[in-house]
């Protein structure tokens, strides 16, 4: 079985995000890049299936910034292969973009299955996953808590929200958008990731040139203005626990 | 094309979801703007009763025994079919699971655009305008895009609509031979030791609680103020607590008299779950988290000083 991850390196929404002059982007030159955590945990489903039962998993990403650690640090994890995609993606690659690129790499490629992270922080026109699934006329289920195979086709646990699940049976090639792996992500040690990148054998291949926009125009980007902010509580902890005691007492939510 | 706004019927067990009367509360201003009328795809087994109460001028109805239940591939081949064939000014659909399911799906089929995260929505002449939510909700994007698009809308972003009556046109499905999925069941949610949505008082943590054994801080605040401890989805998807606490999209909605919301960004995802309760209070050291836009008071001090500091505090003033 052979089972594909594409991977995104995407902006680490713990830092501060500054937008560019004309205000239509993030200025992405100063921010650091980290691996798209539903990625993670897509890459985590497919190890899984591998332990289980066998699969021969490849990650792939597009040459974006540090997207060598990511590749890397999947092939410590036990991913079978590592290949990025070469061109130049500094200006952001639209989620229909990179599916049409994804979709040229996995013609030229043998896959039973593609997971892939459910969506990314920049989705602006919709989910790489299931735009992909849509090209390629394949089979689909988004938000994905659980992939195992069964015979022929894959048991899909698919998360419909306030605790509800569906379960799909899906005969491959497919593409599966996953939320959560059945396991918290494994860890690996800086140290194996160092050693996997010393050893090398990362593929390099010229990413597909693709026409397909996103067929959207950004005006602006801002910051949400909302109409009530919350009223900001000064001073050290125990000052601002003090506060607090106020105002819960206030509220009748305390009842002392 | 035509002017015509169309909107996605999510339901389920013989009920219209609340989300979609929401896309036609959306709907109706933009149709009145384009000229055209609103138009609900249902797409179902023998349901075509459903349509009846629907805010709709027309109902295009396509009933199929492989419609019977939510198959995303049967789901993306139908409306494929019905857009390319009636080629609306805008397709509306719900960003719940479905919607994240299909929207992509028909937008790589068709090739139409999609905006998704959509909170507001007009039309400008030919051109339709939306802002969308991104980046975890610390931004927002103002973009257009011309007609014909597909718009993935996020939850509360428009007042529910029902109780129209409009015409029904029965639909003939698209060959749908060839489908390799198959729905098995569906299995609704295991009951739990506790039940978050009828709490008034919620500890709420999240990732920045930064590990199981830190959940005990909360654990002592919850039960020195007599709450219980919730939390965000990656804080349960990491087993830190059961899943029958999360908060969010994916878990539970709740309305508590308080919601003390510790180390949680407030993702879009996440604020669908708790942005009604009473009293939000947020702690959070990232001045700019998105938290802090529906929490009535909020603190940048750092969870594991201010946590045991309340505890202390609460369990003085309780003595
Ligand atoms: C289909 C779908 C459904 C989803 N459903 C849900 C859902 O039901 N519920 C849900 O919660 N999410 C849901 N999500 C996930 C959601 O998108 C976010 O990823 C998630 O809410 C983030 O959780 P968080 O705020 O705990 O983590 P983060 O976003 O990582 O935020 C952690 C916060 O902690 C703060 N922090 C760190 N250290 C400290 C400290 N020492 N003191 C104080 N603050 C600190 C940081 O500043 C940061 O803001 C869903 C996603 C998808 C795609």
């Amino acid at each position: 079985m052979k089972i594909l991850v594409p991977l995104k390196q995407t902006v680490d929404l713990v830092e501060e995000l500054e937008l560019n002059d004309d205000g239509t982007d993030v200025e992405r030159e100063y921010l650091t890049f980290k691996l798209n955590e539903w990625d993670e945990q897509a890459l985590e489903e497919a190890l899984l299936i591998k332990d289980a039962v066998g699969a021969e998993v490849t990650v792939v990403a597009l040459d974006e910034p540090d997207a060598d650690q990511s590749l890397y640090g999947a092939r410590a994890k036990g991913a079978d292969r590592a290949v990025k995609l070469t061109g130049d993606f500094a200006a952001g690659v639209s989620s229909h973009a990179r599916a049409a690129i994804l979709a040229r790499f996995l013609e030229s490629q043998g896959f039973d299955l593609v997971l892939i992270g459910v969506q990314t922080p920049e989705d602006l026109d919709g989910q790489t996953g299931v735009i992909l699934a849509g090209m390629l006329g394949l089979p689909h289920a988004s938000v994905a808590v659980a992939v195992e195979p069964e015979g022929d086709a894959f048991k899909v646990t698919q998360e419909m929200g306030a605790g509800v699940t569906h379960q799909l049976s899906i005969i491959g090639p497919a593409v599966v958008g996953v939320q959560a792996a059945r396991e918290a992500p494994r860890y690996v040690p800086i140290s194996r990731i160092r050693a996997a990148m010393q050893e090398g054998g990362l593929e390099q291949q010229p990413a597909a040139e693709v026409e397909v926009l996103s067929g959207l125009t950004v005006r602006r980007m801002f910051a949400p203005q909302s109409s009530s902010h919350a009223e900001m509580l000064g001073g050290d902890a125990e000052a601002a626990a003090a506060r607090i005691i106020e105002i819960i007492r206030e509220r009748g939510a305390l009842k002392v | 094309m035509s002017n015509d706004i169309f909107v996605l019927v999510e339901h389920h067990g013989g009920a219209v979801s609340e989300a979609t009367n929401e896309l036609f509360g959306m709907a109706r201003g933009l149709a009145e703007a384009s000229g055209g009328a609103v138009v609900g795809c249902l797409l179902g087994s023998g349901e075509s009763g459903l349509a009846q109460g629907l805010a709709a001028d027309a109902v295009l109805s396509v009933q199929a025994p492989e419609l019977a239940q939510f198959v995303p591939e049967a789901y993306a081949a139908t409306l494929a079919a019905l857009v390319a064939d009636r080629d609306p000014r805008a397709l509306l659909i719900a960003n719940t699971t479905v919607g994240m399911d299909v929207a992509g799906a028909v937008s790589g089929r068709t090739g139409r655009p999609l905006v998704a995260y959509c909170s507001a929505l007009k039309v400008e002449g030919d051109t339709l305008v939306a802002i969308s939510q991104i980046y975890g909700g610390k931004l927002n994007a103002e973009v257009q895009t011309g007609s014909g698009a597909i718009v993935s809308v996020v939850g509360g972003s428009a007042p529910a609509a029902s109780g129209g009556s409009p015409t029904v046109e029965d639909v003939a499905p698209p060959d749908l031979s060839g489908l390799r999925t198959t729905f098995v069941a569906r299995v609704e949610a295991p009951s739990s030791d506790v039940d978050i949505t009828s709490e008034d008082i919620l500890v709420s943590v999240g990732r920045g609680i930064g590990g199981e054994d830190n959940i005990e801080l909360a654990q002592e605040l919850a039960d020195a103020l007599g709450a219980t401890v919730s939390g965000s989805r990656p804080v349960t998807d990491a087993g830190w607590l059961p899943k029958s606490r999360q908060v969010g999209k994916s878990g539970r909605k709740v309305k508590p008299k308080l919601y003390l919301a510790c180390g949680i960004s407030g993702a879009p995802e996440h604020l669908e779950g708790m942005s009604d309760a009473e009293l939000i209070i947020a702690i959070n050291t990232d001045e700019k988290a998105p938290i802090f836009d529906v929490a009535h008071y909020g603190s940048t001090a750092d969870l594991f000083d201010l946590l045991p500091a309340l505890t202390e505090q609460v369990r003085a003033v309780s003595a």
